[in-house]
């Protein structure tokens, strides 16, 4: 599925035109770079989104798996599952700043809309812990169901939701109260849940159920379930888990794990329009923060496959660490972090 | 036992201890232990045999990892495991692989516990209770009373002729059986009831797991060795319609006869080093020793002892089973943790066909909204009906004869091998039906419309 270098340069020019024009900040920071955790190698890859290779590799602790941006694009932080703490590394050094408490087990972390606290699941505990990134402490624990996983946050900073794989619900939960106010059951082993970015809707993957329920923010009322048909591949092995929206909403994309195929479903008829070939396993998914390109983690074929957003086809497959895991993006460009998200 | 005889699963329950003294099971089993190793004496408690017993008090969450006690006002829905104890059974060849006393129990305290963590949203709650004889009709008579005052889930550890007394004593009730421990596919074809699920796999779906990896491998001539016991035998003949199904040729069995007196005694490696050997040789050409020993008599004396220097597979080596307590893959790395925490000891397949079966009542109480027994029944036959149960891909139940589709792993005694279905064995509607007996060939009639 990759693309000869001419035909990428060619791609990329009418994109590093809009970049450009957005972000005074010189020529050579036209790129963003791309932070792929790679579960089984212990480490994060970093790509340059422009020349589309691996420019670093950091090491982490043990079973790095969820990965996000904070504190203005400067940190990146990474679970380190099996060492039971998340790690901040300087997103333009690479340095490892700090370590950060979570419960056991940390799998998937997300900020608060205003950069602090940070929520965490903690696989191995049925609880979310709540953190204050730049104390390093932690602020509370809420009980949730059997294996937290997911975790979205709504764009208004007002709630949480919280995916517990083996209970198989959203838990809604007010970020004011930190308290666990309602809980929407989904179809097995739901894996992500990702707020519409207007905040009306809550999507979440279900793994095993192999369908997106999409539940209505508001009224926390299931609104349609999206499933998935591909010729050629069992139902068993479409396997939905990542699932990001453009910035308008108008498009969800999500990754199809064995199924090798990210779907691309329509924001508002919540009907699939297409499938994407990609690497195998594909589970999680970064767009850069201009929507033009989608970066998905192919565990199995410990690569990462670069989907231009516009055409929505595959342009390069990059070679990363062994089983990638998570997938973010960083705001800004080499060497020049952006201010706040 | 849950699959055909190898060491570390299901066998040599000789004692029943009471749920609540968690630290119990361990001592005892070191005290076995010891005593094993000194003489051919059997331990056994003596609240064990004959009389059957229920606990005293139902438990709801036991243990470490209970998350949250259940609603107030919550309703209950009872389940019951019932375990039979089998004293005939011998002492396994390796002290690593003597059952703890809380084999399949500790499974059941798992499943209450995840359910009662989703019923605590739902106000369900889940509750255990225990029944254990080594007396077929009194366990059978404890079971029905049970089902009788609202029981209407009972897990059966049980040997397949008591499966089946227990099936037809509540028949004609709300209520549902699980077989968790019986490989035979009789119970699933010939003699099915429709009462009664499956989460244990059949001896015929290990065999084609195994024949499909050794497809994969090419290893197409098999050289199969056959124990004594009656169950052997039933292994054997699975194996040999593997053999056919997938391709392979059985080049040669022999019958292993063989008394296998004291398990525990100051030597024995220093003959067996002598038999093995001599009891292999002059076999026609072979890629695979393939053994079929449920009984545990001899199998695993047969790795790196063979005439010819060829791998040894089937009951021992490289074994099909449905659970192995080194599996991380899709989570298992915390099911597995949470199993530890509370059971103190990693988790075997009878836990785990222990576990689906509870889970499967969980998970049809929370996709109906319900704890009547007849509605969650009712669900667990219809085609929505699915679980999540750590293997990679949802498990459903055969709706022509209650067992449950899954995939099966290949394990050395340490770690997974692989996992069949293999890749390239297609199957019109689900490559899981692959392994076992399939629809068109089932003769199991009770389920017909």
């Amino acid at each position: 599925m990759s693309t000869k270098r001419t035909n990428r340069s060619a791609l990329f020019l009418p994109a590093m035109i809009a970049i450009g024009a957005a972000l005074p900040i010189g020529s050579e920071a036209l790129a963003y770079r791309v932070f792929v955790s790679n579960e089984k190698e212990n480490t994060v890859s970093v790509i340059d989104s422009e020349k589309l290779e691996v420019i670093h590799t950091i090491k982490t602790g043990n079973r790095p798996r969820g990965i996000i941006m904070a504190n203005g694009g400067k940190w990146v932080i990474v679970c380190a599952s099996d060492d039971n703490q998340m790690q901040v590394f300087d997103a333009a050094t690479y340095q490892l700043v700090k370590s950060l408490p979570s419960g056991p087990d940390p799998e998937l972390q997300i900020l608060h809309t205003s950069g602090n606290p940070l929520y965490v699941s903690n696989e191995d505990d049925n609880l979310v812990t709540v953190v204050d990134i730049f104390k390093g402490s932690v602020v509370t624990d809420i009980p949730v169901g059997v294996e937290p996983e997911g975790m979205g946050m709504s764009p208004d900073g007002k709630v949480l939701v919280n995916t517990s794989e083996t209970t198989n619900m959203a838990h809604f939960i007010d970020t004011a109260s930190l308290k666990n106010f309602d809980n929407v059951l989904v179809d097995n082993r739901p894996r992500v849940a990702e707020f519409k970015p207007d905040g009306s809707q809550v999507w979440v993957s279900a793994e095993i159920g192999s369908s997106v329920t999409v539940i209505d923010a508001a009224s926390r009322k299931v609104l349609s379930k999206v499933t998935f048909e591909i010729q050629g591949i069992t139902k068993d092995a479409i396997q939905p888990v990542g699932v990001r929206f453009t910035k308008d909403g108008k498009k969800a994309f999500a990754a199809l794990g064995p199924a090798n195929r990210v779907a691309v479903i329509n924001g508002e008829t919540f009907k699939v329009e297409k499938y994407i070939l990609v690497g195998q396993r594909v589970w999680n998914l970064g767009f850069t923060p201009d929507d033009k390109l989608l970066f998905t983690t192919n565990g199995t074929s410990n690569d990462v496959t670069v989907i231009d957003v516009a055409t929505e086809k595959p342009i390069k497959s990059i070679k990363v660490g062994r089983y990638p895991w998570g997938v973010v993006v960083a705001p800004g460009g080499e060497g020049a972090p952006a201010a706040g998200p | 036992m849950s699959e055909p005889a190898r060491p570390g699963q299901a066998f040599g329950r000789v004692i029943w201890v009471p749920l609540t003294l968690s630290l119990r099971p361990i001592l005892l089993a070191l005290v076995i232990a010891s005593l094993l190793s000194s003489g051919p004496a059997r331990a056994e408690e003596p609240a064990s045999a004959g009389s059957a017993q229920q606990e005293a008090g139902e438990t709801n969450a036991d243990g470490a990892g209970a998350a949250g006690a259940p609603a107030a006002n919550a309703e209950k829905i009872r389940i019951v495991l019932a375990r039979e104890i089998r004293e005939d059974r011998l002492p396994p060849l390796s002290l690593l692989d003597i059952a703890p006393p809380d084999d399949g129990v500790a499974g059941a305290k798992l499943a209450i516990s995840d359910n009662n963590t989703t019923g605590r949203f739902l106000g369900q709650e889940f509750v255990l209770g225990n029944v254990s004889s080594a007396s077929k009709d009194e366990l059978v008579a404890e079971v029905s009373r049970l089902v009788a005052e609202g029981v209407g889930f009972v897990i059966a550890d049980a040997e397949p002729d008591t499966i089946l007394k227990l099936a037809d004593a509540v028949k004609d009730k709300d209520a549902l059986i699980f077989n968790a421990s019986a490989p035979d596919d009789m119970l699933r074809e010939e003699s099915c009831r429709k009462n009664v699920k499956h989460t244990a796999p059949t001896r015929s779906m290990l065999a084609d797991a195994l024949s499909q990896y050794f497809a994969w491998k090419q290893w197409r001539n098999w050289f199969l060795i056959i124990g004594p016991a009656e169950k052997d035998k039933l292994f054997a003949d699975a194996l040999r319609r593997a053999a056919k199904r997938f391709g392979h040729k059985i080049v040669e069995e022999r019958t292993f006869e063989y008394d296998p007196g004291s398990r525990r005694s100051d030597g024995g490696f220093e003959q067996i080093q002598q038999q093995i050997p001599s009891f292999t040789q002059r076999a026609p050409a072979h890629d695979v020793v393939v053994v079929s020993d449920e009984g545990e008599l001899f199998g695993d004396y047969f790795p790196y002892r063979t005439w010819d220097a060829r791998p040894v597979a089937g009951t021992s080596g490289l074994y099909p089973t449905s659970w192995h307590p080194a599996v991380e893959l899709w989570g298992g790395t915390q099911f597995q943790n949470r199993f530890k925490r509370l059971a103190g000891r990693t988790m075997r397949p009878l836990d785990y066909n222990v576990w689906m079966a509870i889970r499967s009542v969980g998970e049809a109480a929370t996709r109906k909204k319900s704890t009547v027994t007849k509605d969650l029944i009712e669900y667990m036959r219809s085609p929505e009906f699915e679980l999540a149960a750590f293997k990679g891909q949802k498990l459903t139940y055969r709706t022509w004869n209650g067992q449950l589709r899954q995939p099966i792993l290949l394990a050395t005694a340490k770690i997974q091998v692989t996992l069949s279905p293999q890749p390239g064995f297609l199957h019109q509607f689900t490559e899981l039906d692959t392994l076992g007996i399939d629809k068109p060939e089932s003769k199991c009639k009770a389920f017909a419309p």
